[in-house]
């Protein structure tokens, strides 16, 4: 009796937690709870999978299946693909491929693309959206750099044959020795010929290097989330800004000035844009091209004189890590061709608070913004109190719209896909 | 020899200012959370946690509270090698502290090694200054 008493224990614990979760997923859908997220007025969430590993940039195939690109491959599960079960607001792993880890992934023309660190891969798909051959892809472009820092290659294609990545800078502001107070900065920049910027490839064409590739903008730091906007027909990009003006320059940035600058920044795109880093940065507060402090500023000299404007700035380090043009029917016209932008939340905001672990929304007309940016969906932390950025339950990464115009959200902390929708109640 | 002389010397002041020991342990802690909050905290954030899969949390970890020479030039020469650290791995490199003082840099590491779940034995200005001469 001894030795089944734990058993008997173990066993009701089971029937309780299985019982638990299954309410858990039905009323998932109408219980209102959205998930643990704030949402505007007429919009529900759920959370369709959880724990299923850092998951970065996401593509929804026409027919509603969710490709998710793992930061680890663990393995072979680089790539997941996963099916919503009908009716039960979750979505389960079908398939796992790819002994890569990475952040980029997209759906175009029948084909599947995704990149490591270094490379970008395709796989051709079936007529139901499947990979067909998860084993063997085809190496579009290889030998990408990657010096740890910024490392992350994101990837998006026109409708003209081409696919454009961010290479980012390995640096924080090209100083001879990066974030060591008192280094200067390079002139010019030697690492702008092969980072800082977004490099432009053939879609269809195998083994291409850099040698085959056109450095398409330059001055461009870091991006993580970037999109092709149909009602512009061109490439836009969030950039990350530069961190730690109070650690390095005391004597022009106090604590709080260094938390909310620089901006994070939203910019058009066409072939040689130039956006200014590491000359400048953009202050969102005065609407002004700021000269780097390392490059002669001191927080008030303007700069980046051959540099262009963002065409939207956010407040500091919130960390964009995704963008979406929104083309979709199911959401209000308000969103129609307005930007989703997942903000993964900021660290270099310390001692203050760290912010961001949203998505926001920002209006757009014909590729201008049309009104001010607002939060969309809020709370993946689970909470505002976040001194350290750990402490956060979720952090938005990656986007992507279904065929029937709901917004997917995907984690990078545990691996959560959120669903958004419109209910119109 | 050198050694065994060292560790007379250590036994021989522990037994006779066991106190002023700790005392001194206590100031060079105090210093040393001033430095981390001017130099440490925006990358390693408050609490030691660092930021994932970027800046390695210094909680715990035996890269703190192991060997004091490593600890020292990780500081002195910074650290851009990509390791494992705990099975995660993180993209910012660590930028050379070298414009710290000996006396700064033993502080700061002595604190890091007494929080954050840390606990171990402080590292001192000479510690410092023989790993810089190398």
């Amino acid at each position: 009796m001894k030795i089944i008493k734990p058993f008997a224990c173990l066993f009701f614990v089971l029937i309780w937690l299985n019982a638990f979760a299954q309410t858990g997923s039905k009323s998932s859908i109408a219980d209102g709870n959205n998930a643990g997220l704030i949402l505007p007025k007429s919009f529900a969430a759920i959370k369709l999978a959880d724990n299923i590993g850092k998951s970065r940039h996401i593509a929804v195939t026409p027919q509603g299946d969710i490709y998710v690109k793992q930061l680890v491959a663990n393995g072979s599960k680089g790539i997941l693909l996963l099916r919503e079960e009908k009716g039960t607001g979750r979505a389960a792993i079908i398939k796992s491929f790819g002994d890569y880890g990475g952040t980029g992934i997209a759906i175009k023309n029948g084909y599947l693309y995704a990149s490591s660190d270094v490379d970008i891969y395709r796989y051709k798909l079936d007529d139901k959206g499947i990979v067909i051959d998860p084993e063997h892809p085809e190496k579009i472009v290889n030998g990408l750099l990657e010096r740890h820092e910024h490392e992350s290659k994101s990837i998006v294609l026109d409708d003209d044959g081409y696919i454009y990545t961010n290479i980012g800078a390995y640096s924080n502001s090209c100083q001879e020795r990066d974030r060591v107070k008192g280094s200067p900065g390079m002139k010019p920049c030697p690492i702008l010929d092969s980072a800082g910027g977004i490099w432009r490839f053939k879609a269809d064409l195998p083994n291409q290097t850099y040698a085959n590739g056109t450095r398409y903008a330059t001055g461009l730091r870091n991006v993580v989330g970037l999109d092709w906007n149909k009602t512009t027909n061109s490439l836009f990009v969030m950039m990350h800004g530069r961190d730690q003006l109070h650690d390095l320059f005391p004597q022009y940035y106090d604590e709080k000035q260094s938390a909310e600058l620089p901006a994070e920044t939203m910019y058009e795109l066409h072939n040689g844009s130039n956006c200014g880093w590491p000359y400048m940065y953009y202050d969102q507060q005065k609407h002004q091209k700021i000269l780097a402090p390392e490059y002669g500023g001191d927080g008030v000299k303007q700069g980046g004189e051959n540099a262009q404007d963002p065409v939207a700035a956010f407040p500091g380090h919130l960390a964009p890590n995704g963008l979406l043009f929104y083309t979709g029917t199911m959401f209000p016209e308000k969103y129609r061709n307005g930007a989703f932008i997942a903000f993964h939340g900021s660290w270099n905001r310390a001692p203050e608070k760290q912010k961001g672990f949203l998505v926001a929304f920002v209006p757009l007309k014909n590729g201008k913004p049309s009104g001010d940016w607002e939060i969309f969906a809020d709370n993946f932390a689970g909470t505002n109190d976040i001194t350290s950025p750990r402490q956060a339950a979720h952090r938005p990464c990656g986007l992507a719209q279904g065929p029937d115009g709901a917004l997917y959200v995907s984690d990078d902390v545990k691996g959560a896909i959120y669903k958004i929708i419109y209910t119109g109640k | 020899m050198r050694y065994l002389f060292f560790l007379v010397l250590v036994l021989t002041s522990l037994a006779t200012n066991a106190q002023p020991a700790k005392a001194a342990l206590q100031q060079s802690i105090t210093r040393g959370k001033i430095v981390y909050n001017q130099v440490c905290i925006s990358c390693h954030q408050a609490d030691g946690g660092g930021v994932p899969n970027m800046n390695p949390p210094l909680i715990k970890s035996k890269w703190v509270d192991g060997d004091k020479k490593v600890l020292i030039n990780i500081l002195l020469n910074g650290f851009s090698e990509k390791v494992a650290i705990d099975g995660d791995y993180y993209s910012n490199n660590m930028p050379a502290q070298s414009q710290l003082t000996d006396q700064q840099i033993a502080d700061v590491l002595t604190y890091i090694r007494n929080s954050f779940e840390n606990k171990a034995s402080a590292i001192l200005p000479q510690n410092v200054k023989t790993c810089r001469k190398k």
